[in-house]
């Protein structure tokens, strides 16, 4: 529909005033500072760390980790980072195709373990993060205010009818979240002789999402979930007691009856990384912190909104000690 | 499967098919449904008798001999990947192209590059060069649309995310239409190929991406590249479908006429069907673009730079109004690529050729452009966007406010609502689906396709049904199942009730069809958290976020049918005394089964499309497996089962859709 156009006299003006504006353009618009005049020589001088991959694995205690240590690396190592948002999986693929160099968080996982270190030989252990992670069934804050004996396992059977739902099809229900995660909960609910079916949430985002709403609407719920986490400390759900765990309880899958273990969580970095043994290698191999540490971080990424750089640098300045600690062993 | 715009010319009601209900046809019809009624009646007292029989079940943590040898498959292909010389010199080559190609452009428009701190073209050099580019191939009104839309996404604070993701969306797409067009073409003159490729692309865009996205990066690392290649799966089939459609729908007259003459096979092609079926192609670039925009979250998983990785992010602390902000601006880019693409299609058709004063205001804007791009080449201010996210972040505030309302003060009413429909339709149908044997069932699906399909839809359904036996998850797929025909039933109600609307009324359609448009790109990971939170983890979430995502396409269906039906016939209906509800359901809807049959055949491809969604809200079964398997690895081999039943349930719904269709009067449509 370009009417302008059939009438050549209109059009020409049209023209006209074309080439004026961008003569006017190009007169006029010729001030303010230019491309690369001000930048202030941020760019050269790596140093002799180089490049360094970390695979950011996707929730935020891991993006906390993943913050310190490349503010860190770029700040006092001088390396290039290249953050690379991947889940677990992919990420422990990259260590065999030199893509990632370490991950800095790993919950369990030995069938990776077996895969890449075992098998592949591809990857190798970088030790603990110092972080504890403790997996097991919560209810919001107000149940356990509410009904104090409902934290042990023994009384779940006689709230369970508070639990149905639309899904739990006439049982109570018990909300499981991330696929990633390791659940024994199908085999928990059968060999406790629990009134309750395991509805799979599918998400971290849908069990979240669920406990903020059970708190705030104090509705009844039962659920997966996992710390260090940073929606514990906007919502301090309450650990149901199950069976103590004890070694190789949890040996037979079919026949689970305990409580998850607690897992230590740790680094894995890639064989060739280890082997190279530069700065880098030897910040991920020293960096070591607290449940309480990386909850702050995670609270700055999370619930103040801070960017993970801005995180970083806010608790690096805040314990200078526990950097210097870090960099004296590497 | 984003069929964003309903131009889609196979939608199209070929002429005014007046319905002259012949007698016999008459009583066809009544008896189809009687015979129907009769089949779901016998399987309901089956079912009564045999219920909790061979229902194959199979709980999550389990794992069939087929799910643990597809894992060991992969094992295989991983452990052997830096030795085997395929990878070393034909993977590893694609790679490298692709990773350069993407690259490139991220140095054009995205990234600092060539030791500058920012992009070759900033900020007012891409719009330039969009708005010039626009108007050279639509018209003056989408260049300023597309102006106007890119300066949006600088105002929203995401430039360069944008960027990142138009560069990606732009090398995905180049390379889908390099390869796609002449794969189409060819589909379009060999009937043998065109049988060849379409099971193949039914399967490319039915197979949920989670299931090989990690594959992927085994193959080609991460990178552009593997983000790049999971988009084109995605988005390269509308663009072979497209264009075979529209070299199979130049009339046969023209290619004898141009054959008696003496052409050669290469004249024909270029004198007579390229030429004549130009609107279509282009038509099928606008779908191929739609469809890459819609994997800009998925891809981020493994990744790939641009909007996708905000939303991604703000999920992880559900920071509903940053995932929102970031999900418009993708929604802005396939809006104003939608309209720029539809609107080159339309002009294809004018001959061009307006003279001098056209070819001078190509020249000057031209020029005004080249300036464009020098100054935001030179000059800081031209090439990164100006102030800070203002709007970005009122818009942030407002969905997180919205949000919060829905949480507190809607849920309860909400609840009510998937608690109704939960009891009342998902449950009953859903005990019907799983709790009977599976050889009922197989035999009820056979029985129905005969009846409405034919012999063929039969065969194939039976065939669909035993592979879905074979992958080990077939209690999860009637499940799946049951709530894709509820999503679907819910799909079509809306697309009668706002298709009758908005094809009746201009003024509502210019209105609804935006929002049609953002339901169908706002990536479904933004308002999972507000459904959440009206709904909580249930499988009714899952229903209503694939509601969202399918009932446009299905309503935009419908609109243009209503629309097709020729003015008179419905001038004499009114002249005659008919009310406006006599017209709509005497008349309108019934001259546009055709379309009718084309938005439920739609709507359902679209409503798979979300199963793996669901599966992230509560819905378990098939989507669920998929989301497990991509997370874990001992899972891996049954999320890829449950992704081939996925691409099953949609084969052998699509066929007995297509063959009823066919059977019931109905010219045969392609699905786009």
């Amino acid at each position: 529909m370009r009417l302008t156009f059939h009438i050549p006299a209109r059009s020409g003006r049209i023209a006209g005033a074309v080439t004026a504006a961008t003569i006017a353009l190009t007169l006029t618009a010729c001030g303010g500072a230019k491309v690369g005049e001000s930048s202030g020589g941020s760019s050269a001088a790596a140093g002799d760390c180089g490049t360094f991959n970390l695979a950011v694995n996707p929730w935020v205690g891991y993006e906390a980790d993943a913050a310190v240590v490349a503010y860190v690396a770029e700040k006092d190592l001088n390396c290039k980072v290249n953050k690379k948002d991947l889940k677990e999986e992919i990420a422990w693929q990259g260590f065999g195709t030199g893509e990632v160099d370490a991950v800095l968080e790993n919950w369990g996982h030995d069938d990776l373990k077996k895969k890449y270190i075992d098998e592949q030989k591809t990857a190798v252990a970088a030790g603990s993060t110092g972080n504890t992670g403790v997996i097991g069934w919560y209810v919001p804050p107000w149940m356990a205010a509410k009904y104090p004996d409902i934290t042990d396992w023994n009384n779940l059977n006689k709230y369970a009818s508070m639990f149905k739902t639309s899904e739990s099809g006439g049982k109570g229900q018990l909300l499981d979240g991330d696929p990633s995660y390791v659940t024994n909960d199908e085999a928990l609910v059968k060999n406790l002789k629990l009134d309750f079916k395991v509805v799979y949430a599918g998400s971290e985002t849908a069990l979240i999402q669920a406990f903020r709403q059970a708190e705030s609407k104090k509705t009844p719920l039962l659920g997966y979930f996992y710390e260090p986490q940073w929606f514990l400390s906007e919502v301090k759900l309450a650990k149901v007691t199950l069976p103590a765990y004890t070694a190789g309880c949890d040996a037979d899958a079919e026949k689970v009856a305990c409580d998850y273990p607690k897992y230590d969580l740790d680094k894995i970095v890639s064989k060739k990384f280890a082997d190279a043994n530069g700065p880098a290698y030897k910040l991920v191999k020293a960096f070591n912190w607290s449940n309480d540490d990386q909850n702050v971080v995670a609270k700055y990424i999370a619930e103040d909104k801070m960017s993970p750089e801005d995180a970083a640098k806010k608790w690096v300045d805040a314990n200078p000690d526990k950097v210097k600690a870090w960099l004296a062993q590497s | 499967m984003m069929v964003t715009t309903a131009p889609a010319a196979p939608a199209a009601p070929t002429s005014t098919a007046i319905p002259a209900a012949p007698p016999t046809g008459l009583r066809r019809h009544l008896g189809k449904p009687f015979q129907v009624v009769v089949v779901l009646a016998v399987w309901a007292l089956v079912w009564l008798v045999t219920r909790g029989r061979d229902t194959l079940s199979l709980s999550p943590a389990d794992l069939t001999p087929l799910h643990r040898w597809l894992n060991d498959v992969n094992d295989t292909v991983g452990a052997n990947r830096n030795t085997s010389p395929i990878f070393l010199y034909f993977f590893n080559e694609i790679r490298a192209a692709i990773d350069a190609l993407v690259t490139f452009i991220q140095g054009v428009i995205s990234q600092p590059s060539f030791g500058r701190p920012v992009p070759v073209l900033g900020w007012l050099g891409v719009v330039a060069v969009v708005a010039y580019v626009s108007w050279v191939f639509a018209n003056w009104r989408v260049a300023l649309l597309a102006a106007g839309g890119f300066v949006f996404l600088g105002l929203q604070g995401l430039w360069q995310e944008s960027m990142d993701t138009l560069a990606l969306t732009v090398a995905a797409v180049a390379i889908s239409l390099l390869f796609g067009i002449p794969l189409g073409i060819w589909a379009g003159l060999s009937d043998r190929f065109h049988r060849f490729v379409t099971p193949v692309l039914d399967f490319m865009q039915t197979m949920p991406t989670f299931v090989y996205l990690a594959p992927l990066t085994l193959l080609f690392l991460i990178g552009p590249a593997s983000a790049t290649i999971a988009t084109l799966i995605y988005a390269m089939p509308p663009a072979i479908r497209i264009t075979a459609h529209g070299i199979r729908s130049v009339p046969r007259s023209q290619i004898e006429a141009t054959d008696s003459l003496g052409a050669t096979g290469w004249q024909t092609l270029t004198g007579v069907l390229l030429p004549l079926s130009k609107r279509t192609i282009v038509l099928g670039v606008n779908q191929t673009i739609m469809a890459a925009l819609s994997m800009v979250t998925i891809a981020a998983l493994i990744d790939a730079p641009g909007l996708g990785k905000t939303v991604i992010k703000a999920l992880q602390t559900l920071d509903v109004g940053t995932a929102f902000n970031a999900g418009l601006a993708i929604v802005v880019l396939a809006i104003v690529l939608d309209r720029v693409t539809t609107a080159a299609s339309a002009r294809v058709q004018q001959t061009t050729g307006r003279g001098g004063v056209r070819r001078l205001l190509v020249i000057g804007l031209g020029a005004l452009a080249v300036v464009g791009c020098y100054l935001s080449y030179t000059y800081v201010w031209a090439a990164e966007f100006p102030g800070g996210a203002g709007l970005g972040s009122a818009l942030a505030r407002g969905a997180d406010a919205v949000t919060t309302w829905a949480q507190d003060d809607l849920s309860t009413a909400t609840e009510a609502l998937k608690n109704i429909v939960t009891f009342a339709l998902l449950n009953p149908f859903q005990a019907l689906l799983t709790g009977s044997p599976w050889w009922l069932v197989g035999a009820v699906i056979g029985t129905l396709a005969a009846l409405l399909g034919g012999l063929r839809a039969a065969v194939t359904t039976v065939v669909c049904v035993a592979l879905l036996i074979g992958t080990g998850l077939w209690q999860d797929s009637m499940t799946t199942l049951a709530m894709t025909i509820v999503a679907t039933l819910m799909v079509m109600v809306l697309g009668v009730v706002f298709g009758v609307w908005m094809g009746r009324n201009r003024h509502v359609d210019r209105i609804i069809r935006p929002i049609l448009d953002a339901g169908q790109t706002m990536p479904a990971f933004v308002y999972l958290v507000p459904f959440l939170a009206l709904f909580s983890a249930s499988r009714f979430t899952a229903i209503v976020a694939a509601v969202v995502f399918a009932a446009p396409i299905s309503i935009k269906i419908i609109a243009d049918g209503v629309r097709g039906v020729s003015a008179t016939t419905v001038e004499a209906a009114t002249a005659a005394g008919s009310s406006t509800w006599q017209v709509i359901t005497k008349v309108q809807l019934p001259m546009t089964r055709q379309s009718l049959t084309l938005a439920a055949n739609q709507g359902l491809i679209y409503v798979l499309a979300m199963v793996v969604v669901g599966g992230l809200v509560g819905a378990g079964a098939l989507g669920y497996d998929v989301v497990a398997g991509f997370s874990q690895g001992n899972l891996y081999g049954k999320g890829l089962a449950a992704g081939i039943a996925i691409v099953l349930l949609g084969i052998m719904l699509d066929r007995i859709a297509h063959a009823a269709a066919h059977r019931s009067g109905t010219t045969p449509f392609k699905r786009t």
